[in-house]
């Protein structure tokens, strides 16, 4: 951000008010959230222009919103014969007062939740491409710039804008109301935004591309996604598991990496770093969700294995046998070659590192996992603890050459060397990041 | 990032005891900010009379307790926010102190464990 103080506390203030006012306009508009944003736009305009001179309005988000209602107003007398929505806003505010009366601004209040919930459910709509889903919803309702989302996914600032406009048109052309789900199309559609938030935390919590091997920014915009839509929707047990998990996650950031930047392995980490408060907070949320019955949801069960870690002060209290039952559930729950890997991990560590290998090996021929990198870096690390020295070299350069993360790459080289230095039989003193 | 904000009322101006119309609004901004994943942990502080000074000083611990004789009633509060960055975090506590009123509060950026 730059410019002076002043214009860094306007820019905060429009940045905070963003997704409400979007949400607000998007309701007026017919669900249209491109209409919402140039509505929104116009209203920013204003506020760029006004603030510096006459300040920040003590309500700014009700400022911007009367003049962006007015705006619409002003297009809906101009299109009347031509835009349908414009005059859909228009009709719903001529029954209004419009001069930006206290009671118009406390009905807007009332149900801006409501609004912003709708505005994460239209954000995350099926009907989109997934990195649609992501860009739309970290634009929206995380009040993200283009050109941070872009900066955030190592991607041209160009294909990020690209993909929000036409996120945009698909919803309109595909008429897509803007509402709450309910029903039996609740399940899938809320399934979809946990999944948009959290890829948003994974690909923070392990970068896919570039050079660092975490970026914090981007689990912390996940994190907030998800404390904002627990906040909007408290009796989903699925949300606060997401939220659990990522709270807990968010515990180790501290301790995940080395003085240089490296990556720090679950069981290599100083413990004393993890973020007490992070972890009572995810334990608090992960307790809220069984508590309303949700302990058999795959994010509330991801959170269950996350909590174990986060309980043992030290790794050799952790409870292997209770990791692996959840992973079994989880298998059943949410099937995925994935979970099925993290299971083998378990129990190597519940079982020992043969009973984990006969289950790793079972995998090899999956071919979603055949350019996973944490397979071979999975296998590499039995096979090292088994004392085959040789074999997890090989399996470790593989992990490195197909991780994209510079980071992960430099670790799978150097637990190669380390590997090829260990004389065969030798006893090992490495392992493999285990799940959670 | 992480700041923790607090607020002392000011010696020079008695305060008010609080309204149950300022509890409430309190409350509301509060809540909303927690909602906004924004509070992660807040409290109250009991009156600064009843605080303890713990010093240690060429070898020696000594403990202090209140009523200190600047000191009248200074209740206070605390909150540690998540923020994206400096600004967001003064934004917040200019909030706060639009609800709470005139004073000042002050705010310490966290490191990590």
């Amino acid at each position: 951000m730059t410019g002076s103080p002043t214009n860094t506390a306007i820019e905060t203030v429009i940045r905070l008010e963003s997704s409400r006012l979007i949400a607000g306009l998007a309701r007026y508009a017919g669900g249209d959230i491109g209409i919402a944003e140039e509505l929104a736009q116009d209203a920013v305009v204003a506020a760029l222009e006004q603030w510096p001179r006459e300040g920040v309005p003590a309500n700014p988000g009700a400022w911007l919103m009367t003049v962006a209602k007015r705006r619409a107003v002003d297009l809906f007398r101009r299109n009347r014969e031509l835009e349908r929505k414009y005059a859909q806003i228009g009709r719903a505010l001529e029954t209004e007062a419009d001069d930006g009366t206290a009671a118009l601004d406390r009905a807007v209040a009332d149900d801006i939740d409501d609004d912003l919930l709708r505005l994460i459910f239209i954000s995350c709509h099926p009907v989109l491409p997934v990195p649609a889903r992501v860009a739309l919803t970290l634009r929206l309702v995380g009040g993200l710039t283009t050109a941070e989302i872009a900066r955030a996914y190592v991607v041209p600032e160009p294909t990020i804008a690209q993909r929000i406009v036409r996120a945009k048109r698909t919803l309109a052309a595909a008429h897509i109301r803007f509402e709450t789900p309910g029903g039996r199309e609740r399940p899938a559609r809320l399934a979809s935004v946990l999944e948009v938030i959290y890829l948003i935390y994974n690909e923070g919590y392990s970068a896919t591309a570039g050079d660092d091997w975490m970026r914090p920014d981007l689990c912390h915009e996940a994190l907030r996604l998800g404390r904002l839509l627990a906040g909007l929707a408290p009796a989903e047990p699925e949300v606060l598991g997401l939220v659990a998990l990522m709270e807990i996650q968010s515990s180790r950031i501290a301790a995940r990496t080395g003085p240089s930047g490296e990556p720090v392995l679950l069981l290599d980490q100083d413990r004393a770093r993890w973020d007490r408060l992070l972890i009572n907070r995810g334990l608090a949320a992960l307790a809220r969700a069984e508590e309303l019955g949700g302990s058999h949801g795959q994010y509330v069960l991801q959170a269950a294995i996350a909590a174990c870690h986060a309980r043992a002060f030290r790794p050799e209290e952790t409870d292997w046998g209770l990791i692996t039952r959840l992973y079994t559930e989880l298998a059943e729950v949410a099937p995925s070659p994935i979970v099925e890997l993290n299971r083998a991990v378990a129990v190597s560590m519940a079982d020992g590192p043969a009973a984990g290998l006969a289950l790793v090996d079972q995998l090899a021929a999956e071919p979603a996992l055949r350019s996973y990198h944490l397979l071979p870096s999975v296998r590499g690390d039995l096979l090292l603890k088994l004392g085959r020295a040789d074999e997890a070299e090989a399996e470790f350069r593989r992990a490195g050459e197909l991780t994209q993360n510079a980071r992960e790459r430099e670790l799978s080289a150097q637990r190669a060397r380390s590997a090829g230095a260990q004389a065969p039989g030798a006893p090992a003193d490495s392992q493999a990041e285990p799940p959670g | 990032m992480r700041f923790l904000g607090y607020t002392l009322a000011d010696p020079a101006t008695p305060m008010p005891e609080p309204t149950p119309e300022l509890y409430a609004k309190m409350d509301e901004l509060v809540t909303e900010a927690i909602k906004a994943g924004v509070i992660v942990a807040t409290g109250g502080l009991a009156p600064v009379e009843e605080a303890t000074k713990v010093r240690y000083a060429g070898g020696e611990f000594t403990v202090i307790d209140g009523p200190y004789t600047e000191a009248k009633e200074l209740i206070g509060g605390w909150a540690l926010i998540e923020v994206r960055d400096k600004a967001e975090a003064i934004e917040w506590t200019k909030r706060f102190l639009a609800t709470a009123g005139e004073g000042e509060s002050t705010l310490r950026q966290v490191f990590g464990p």
